[in-house]
């Protein structure tokens, strides 16, 4: 493997670590807040307990949480140097100003919300708490705020004087549509975490027979919160749909594996084999009109399949060759203006001409032959994103339909329902994540070639490394992430065993208990 | 603004963050590098553990926050650093990935030969990131090998070899000096009994190791080569660092302090602060000790930083594509965004950070450990 499937392999790596922790921090935060809410609101005890209890396996998700995130904000400048040069101008503000938002309130709270139980009042903790949990979703907003950048790149301009692409609108960098859909997006996908971990772990004790005041709270918390955020997960994770139906039409027809276009509107396919060989999809299952719905929110445009994108991919090409040549024309007299009027006019296209960097260095030189293979090295890899879109959406209405029965059992006051129904909550405890890290993969997985859409192909984007380095760091990563990953489940394992006396080390409070003074 | 103002106003900021790194990130390492040594049993750990156990994560935000600030401001030294001390960075990280753990799942499980190997993973934790923090400082005196191509694509020469040569590995004996004498005048406040009082007795020393150490240093790097700019440079001109000249000069660092000597101001608050930590910890902690100790690196790092200006990282190899405040910056609109952004935030975080301390104030109890075994660390 070269220094780029290595880096590519550790960042996606450790991107998928850093993602199991991630989600559940989202949705728990915000289910510690709305139980801390009722007990300040109810002074009941056993709320209080409930916090504590929760709170503890939060704690331990979130170290992990921490340390693998500390990775995510260093390999950008370890791994991918070029990348780091060319669009830092634009990408490291987000990153920034959500340490100064965001992380720096979210981490100081966490602190005060373990130990500030007995060194403050009621309210302010409760404060601290939704503070917490609105710098954990404050935080995710700039993420996706520098992500969605990278899948659509607005408010920016190549400046050829530093050779980088530097921010010329920071309103359309911060109010990037493509950013905020992923945004409601993601964290909707946490709360469904969050509500899923809450709603199985509760069943287990249920089934058991054990703790049983504490899990049917927990569960009436979770059915409700879990019911919206799944209807909400999927409602906006259409709008991503339409995002990137205006921006990525590439990775719209990818996960469609719609190799050809279609009379508008587009039938959408249920089921088929993708050949990437032949360019065609086999027993293909379609129901008519619900793509071009989707994708382009009208009957009468059609969404562009693969084979006509590969056209237009070669036209950029060339006419990003026409950048690329002003561009060495530049470099030898920077004061050329007619030059430099010219590489405006065609610089939106600079990227497409990097395509053919893989080919060959003096891209100038291209043969008809490297071309076309530049411009199908556009298409992603289709089956992949083809089964982990399905999966991940599949999953989605599952939750819709878990959440909606586990929400009338507890609006009809039928708590807790079935054993077939606790059993089927338990057994549903790795769903979401599952859910989370395909729709990562379809995002990500699904942008390349690029690591900038239509600006940066991933391949330059890498850092000058050696080939030993990188593979150290991967292996090294790989191996001690694994241990810390078998130390967090194996306490998470252990704390849920212990249950809520255990890890508070006293009784769960019974229901009637009031907490008159602390 | 002017480009070059606002240039001038981020080197200051990012040295105003390096300082908030090491004065708040500072203590909780130094602590960890005290841990086996001040604490001789598994109450007396704990005691120690959780002095910093409900600010260690706040305090870590430094760190992210400066490489955030870093790629955003400075977008090219992000890269070169980053890249350029790829294994460096390696084992810091790994280093400090092992904090949360060290925290947050020691005091869950009661067998000893877990909680003992998370006493050593904190250590671990708090020494190596102190030591090649102050190891990558050194190297910005030798400058390190990279070059840069007409693309502005760097080409990395550097090796973990070459950044531990003797310069460096001093300098990271003075940043281990100075975090752990931070660290012993917090323990001396915040931890009760026997744990504070050993940490107590450790200032001195690690005062007088700091000052030893600096002084050499700094009697070091007048017969270091420095680097200076050699020709017309446009201080508001576009971030290229191949549009200028640079040589190496005998002496170099020390020309900053030649021309304009209130710069010594810088040196003289490093000895001053440690001086302070020393005399104010004669009988019991105290907050004032504690400011002296933060005043050491605070004055450490504003001296280095003063010597290397307008340099940030210079190249041994190509003189000429050296990193300067003048050529490695974001746009002038993105310093504009961030410079307000900063100017929004900081003052929140430091005034709920100021009350989160002032809410965990007095020292941690054996007794209060014990009687809360649960909801400690």
């Amino acid at each position: 493997m070269d220094v780029v499937e290595l880096s590519r392999l550790q960042f996606a790596a450790t991107a998928l670590y850093h993602f199991l922790f991630v989600p559940l921090t989202l949705g728990l935060s915000i289910l510690l807040g709305i139980m801390e809410t009722v007990y300040v609101m109810t002074g009941r005890a056993i709320w209080r307990d409930m916090v504590k209890f929760w709170g503890a396996l939060f704690g331990i998700n979130f170290a992990m949480g921490v340390a693998t995130g500390l990775t995510m904000e260093f390999q950008f400048g370890t791994n991918w140097a070029y990348y780091s040069h060319y669009v830092g101008d634009i990408f490291g503000a987000p990153l920034a100003i959500e340490g100064l938002m965001a992380f720096f309130l979210e981490a100081t709270m966490i602190g005060l919300f373990f130990f500030g139980w007995k060194k403050m009042s009621r309210v302010s903790h409760l404060a601290v708490t939704w503070a917490l949990a609105l710098g954990t979703n404050f935080s995710a907003l700039w993420i996706l705020i520098a992500n969605g950048w990278m899948q659509f790149p607005v408010g920016a301009r190549f400046n050829v004087d530093t050779m980088r692409m530097e921010v010329t609108n920071f309103m359309d960098v911060l109010f990037n549509p493509v950013a905020q859909a992923k945004f409601v997006h993601t964290v909707s996908a946490g709360y469904v975490v969050g509500s899923v971990f809450v709603l199985s772990i509760s069943a287990l004790y249920l089934l058991r027979g054990k703790h049983v005041e504490l899990a049917k709270r927990s569960m009436t918390v979770a059915a409700s919160f879990g019911l919206a955020s799944a209807l909400s997960v999927v409602v906006l994770g259409d709008e991503s749909g339409y995002m990137a139906g205006l921006n990525q039409k590439m990775k719209v027809a990818a996960i469609e594996a719609m190799w050809n276009t279609e009379p508008a509107p587009a039938s959408f396919t249920v089921f088929g084999i993708p050949d990437l060989k032949t360019h065609t999809t086999h027993y293909e299952v379609k129901v008519p009109w619900v793509l071009g719905l989707i994708a382009t929110r009208s009957t009468d445009t059609p969404v562009l399949g693969i084979n006509d994108l590969v056209w237009l991919a070669k036209i950029r090409i060339r006419n990003g060759l026409i950048a690329y040549d002003d561009l060495l024309k530049l470099k030898k007299d920077r004061s050329d203006e007619s030059v430099r009027r010219d590489l405006d006019a065609h610089v939106d296209d600079l990227g497409y001409a990097l395509l053919l960097k893989r080919f060959r260095p003096d891209i100038q030189n291209a043969s008809e032959e490297e071309i076309n293979l530049a411009a199908e090295s556009t298409i992603p890899n289709v089956p992949v994103l083809f089964w982990s879109f399905r999966f991940m959406v599949g999953l989605g209405f599952y939750f819709i339909a878990l959440f909606a029965y586990a929400f009338y059992l507890s609006a009809k006051r039928k708590f807790p329902g079935s054993r077939t129904f606790l059993r089927v909550a338990l057994y549903s405890l790795p769903l979401p994540w599952i859910a989370a890290e395909l729709g990562w993969i379809v995002a990500e997985y699904g942008r390349q070639p690029w690591v900038i859409e239509g600006v940066l192909p991933t391949a330059l984007g890498v850092s000058s490394q050696s080939v030993g380095n990188v593979t150290f760091s991967l292996l090294g990563f790989v191996v001690f992430y694994s241990v810390l990953l078998v130390a967090d489940i194996f306490l998470l394992t252990k704390y849920i065993r212990l249950g809520p006396d255990g890890t508070l080390g006293h009784p769960v409070a019974d229901p009637s208990d009031r907490v008159v003074t602390e | 603004m002017d480009y070059d103002t606002l240039r001038i106003i981020w080197w200051a900021l990012l040295g105003v963050l390096l300082i908030g790194l090491a004065v708040m990130d500072g203590f909780d390492l130094g602590t960890a590098i005290l841990l086996p040594f001040v604490a001789k049993n598994d109450l007396e750990r704990r005691v120690v553990i959780n002095t910093v156990g409900p600010v260690w994560e706040g305090n870590q935000v430094w760190l992210i926050l400066g490489g955030g600030a870093i790629f955003a401001a400075w977008p090219p030294l992000y890269a070169a650093s980053f890249s350029g001390f790829y294994l460096a960075m390696f084992l810091v990280l790994l280093a400090l990935i092992l904090r949360p753990g060290g925290f947050k799942y020691r005091s869950k499980l009661q067998s000893p030969v877990w909680r003992t190997t998370w006493d050593w993973a904190l250590f671990v934790g708090g020494f190596v990131p102190a030591l090649v923090f102050g190891v990558a400082f050194g190297n910005l005196f030798m400058g390190v090998d990279y070059g840069l191509d007409s693309d502005l694509r760097l080409h990395i020469g550097i090796t973990l070899l070459s950044l531990l040569n003797p310069f460096a590995l001093l300098a990271g004996l003075i940043s281990v000096a100075m975090l752990t004498l931070h660290g012993a005048t917090w323990l001396a406040i915040k931890a009760d009994g026997l744990p504070g009082q050993r940490a107590r007795k450790v200032v001195p020393y690690a005062a007088l190791a700091f000052v030893i150490l600096f002084t050499i240093a700094g009697v070091w790097t007048r017969s270091l080569d420095g680097f200076r700019i050699t020709s017309d440079f446009v201080a508001d001109g576009p971030s290229n660092p191949l549009l200028k000249t640079v040589a190496r000069v005998p002496g170099g660092w020390w020309e900053n302090y030649s021309a304009h000597p209130l710069y010594w101001i810088a040196p003289l608050v490093a000895y001053l602060g440690a001086l302070i930590a020393v005399l104010a910890s004669r009988t019991k902690g105290t907050v004032i000790a504690w400011i002296g100790s933060a005043l050491v690196p605070a004055g450490t790092i504003a001296t280095a930083g003063l010597s290397l200006f307008p340099f940030f990282l210079p190249s041994s190899t190509h003189p000429d594509a050296s990193l300067t405040v003048w050529d490695a910056s974001s746009s002038k609109l993105t310093l504009e965004i961030m410079l307000g952004a900063t100017a929004v935030f900081l003052p929140i975080i430091i005034a709920y950070t100021s009350w989160a301390y002032s809410v965990l104030r007095g020292p941690v109890k054996a007794e209060s450990i014990m009687s809360d075994s649960h909801g400690n660390y």
